[in-house]
């Protein structure tokens, strides 16, 4: 044994050093992609923050947090980001309305209701729905809602937010339903059995014990869904219009900041220019708009969750 | 004696009340059915609808063949479907080794610090970033820091990035759904902790790391926003120079520069025109991304299915 160690020229030991290098050089350049992550975010903070410095330098912060038009585009231009925010929110409002109800549902009854070959057959199925590209439902929003909308109420214009919106809600469903479903699933049997145990339906069982117990992980999957609302771009770039209006109106068109965004892409505004900065004051608005929104989901999840 | 006073317990009122509960458990099952019933007609008469529209334009085989026009009747998707393939190959490319890299390290590797945990907390936060803010990344970084031009090349690693959490989070449940004795039954035989991961660990979760990997690429197909903020173009009337060449050294790497348009982007421009023959076209565009779409999660699930059903720990 000693022997073997000592010689330099022994071929197992040589064979052994270079194994060893070979594994510190691996787990290095694991280490480096999985840093690539952070490097994207930091990425992300440094185009958005620098360019929106910029943007700053010459647009009070104060006119932009308050102001009611926004016209960056014009003679006149004005940076008030209200009408850009407004259509955000309220289209995010509408498909929240749809997508909430509808999501909870859906979890409550493949999770407590449908029996194990239901559900087996229904996950894979909303995921379809989840995997439909954005633009296909824009154009559903366009050509197949609006107009069966108008039939109702002839007076709505072409570009609203109202079928947007309902759109937009169809297609966070499958993320707000899996979600909250998980969450449900992760609920202990022992708590529906000491509730079927006293005599509860399975809906008492679902409605009282299950959901509050769960309402931890199905608060972050609504949050999950109003973010996935707020940044989503090209079914309100399609179907609610791009003109920037100060209205909470989800009958009236409205751009969304997202909509904003892609309609000055499209122009090809020069690199550097007062315009060309607006499109990263409007991005970082967006950014900062959801994470606020999960840091209130972070407390909110904290502050509820329950341990088994 | 007991069954008789048992049913004594249950007053006329009682039994109402019991009945009513029951009445409301199937009401709100009925409820639940209905709102999953709700969600999937929409999305069959979306397809239907839409390739029923499309149809016109999809019988013809040039559609397929065609450049983008400015008379609809003439007007294809060859560019845009090329440039669809060309850039989810450089997406495939750039996101599966990163991604499954990164899913490695922080399975297997990572000890329980903060440098892991922060790693973990962003991968979790970029999976919610909105897709346009890549796009401005991509704006500010590759196509102006990096100067990868508004080409293939930044529209492949625009979408690689957005794609990489889905690899990422789908690669460390597939390691962590390998049962910890594979790893040392290989230990114990002296393997390192590469040898063990490359050799039995990988090969194992492979089918795992595909069904994500699937299922992210068919999510960077669809995807529009970010690739519009990078500066798509969408009237192409040429293809990127092919990378296969008849002379030496037979493959160019041209491609990876030139402007590009994808399926998506071409539907959005034909869907936001006034003229109804063109959302013709751009409901048989749509139809083919559909169908991209639908196969590749089809497939993904498929898999992910007969995994489920293979492996027996």
């Amino acid at each position: 044994m000693a022997l073997r160690d000592s010689t330099p020229l022994n071929p197992w030991r040589r064979s052994r050093d270079r194994q060893r290098w070979t594994e510190r050089a691996i787990e290095l350049l694991l280490l480096l992609a999985a840093l690539s992550s952070i490097a994207t975010l930091l990425g992300i903070l440094y185009v958005l923050v620098g360019e929106s410095l910029q943007f700053f330098q010459q647009v009070s912060l104060w006119e932009f947090i308050t102001g009611t038009r926004w016209t960056p585009l014009f003679g006149d231009p004005k940076y008030g980001i209200w009408p850009l925010l407004s259509g955000t929110l309220t289209t995010t409002f509408v498909a929240l309305l749809i997508a909430i109800p509808f999501g909870t549902a859906i979890a409550i009854y493949s999770s407590e209701f449908a029996p194990a070959t239901v559900r087996e057959i229904l996950k894979p199925l909303l995921e379809l729905l989840a995997g439909v590209p954005s633009v296909v439902y824009g154009y559903f929003a366009l050509l197949v809602v609006t107009p069966l909308l108008q039939q109702v109420l002839p007076w709505l214009p072409g570009f609203n937010m109202i079928s947007a919106g309902a759109v937009m809600g169809l297609a966070i469903i499958p993320l707000v339903s899996s979600i909250s479903e998980d969450a449900m699933q992760a609920v202990p049997n022992t708590l529906r059995e000491g509730s079927y145990a006293m005599g509860a339906t399975k809906l008492q069982t679902a409605l009282k014990v299950v959901f509050p117990s769960a309402i931890s992980g199905i608060m972050s999957a609504y949050i999950l869904g109003t973010s996935r609302a707020l940044g989503e771009t090209m079914i309100v770039t399609i179907a609610a219009g791009l003109q920037p209006t100060l209205t909470f109106n989800p009958f009236e068109q409205a751009a969304t900041i997202t909509a904003y965004i892609v309609q000055v892409s499209m122009g090809d505004l020069p690199h550097g220019t007062l315009q060309y900065q607006t499109i990263f004051a409007a991005g970082l608005t967006l950014v900062l708009l959801t994470l606020v929104l999960n840091i209130i989901g972070h407390l909110l999840t904290k502050r509820y969750r329950e341990r088994y | 004696m007991l069954a008789a006073k048992f049913s004594d317990l249950i007053t006329p009122q009682l039994g109402h009340q019991l009945h009513q509960r029951k009445l409301l458990n199937l009401g709100f099952m009925v409820m639940g059915l209905v709102a999953i019933m709700v969600a999937l007609f929409t999305l069959a008469a979306l397809i239907i609808h839409m390739a029923m529209s499309g149809w016109p334009r999809l019988s013809t085989w040039e559609f397929f063949t065609a450049f983008a026009s400015r008379r609809p009747e003439r007007a294809g998707i060859l560019a845009a479907w090329v440039g669809s393939l060309l850039v989810i190959s450089v997406t495939a490319i750039v996101a599966v080794p990163i991604g499954v890299a990164a899913g490695i390290y922080l399975e297997e590797y990572a000890r329980k610090n903060w440098l892991s945990e922060l790693i973990e907390i962003n991968v979790t936060n970029l999976a919610g970033v909105p897709s346009i803010i890549y796009g401005l990344l991509a704006l500010g970084v590759f196509v102006y820091e990096f100067k990868f031009g508004r080409s293939v090349l930044t529209a492949g690693c625009t979408l690689a990035l957005l794609i990489l959490p889905i690899v990422i989070v789908t690669t460390r449940e597939s390691l962590r759904s390998i049962p910890q004795m594979i790893r040392e039954a290989a230990y114990a035989v002296g393997a390192t902790q590469w040898q063990v991961i490359w050799h039995h660990v990988l090969p194992y979760s492979i089918g795992g790391i595909l069904t994500g990997t699937i299922i992210g690429l068919s999510r960077a197909i669809g995807e529009t926003s970010s690739l519009i903020t990078i500066g798509a173009l969408t009237f192409i009337a040429f293809l990127p120079e092919s990378p296969f060449q008849g002379k030496p050294p037979f493959v160019s790497w041209e491609w990876l520069n030139s402007p590009f348009t994808v399926m998506p982007i071409q539907m959005f421009n034909w869907v936001s025109r006034p003229n109804p023959e063109f959302q013709v076209n751009a409901a048989a565009a749509g139809t083919v991304l559909m169908t991209m779409t639908l196969l590749m999660n089809g497939f993904a699930i498929y898999l992910r299915y007969r995994l489920r059903q293979g492996i027996k720990w």
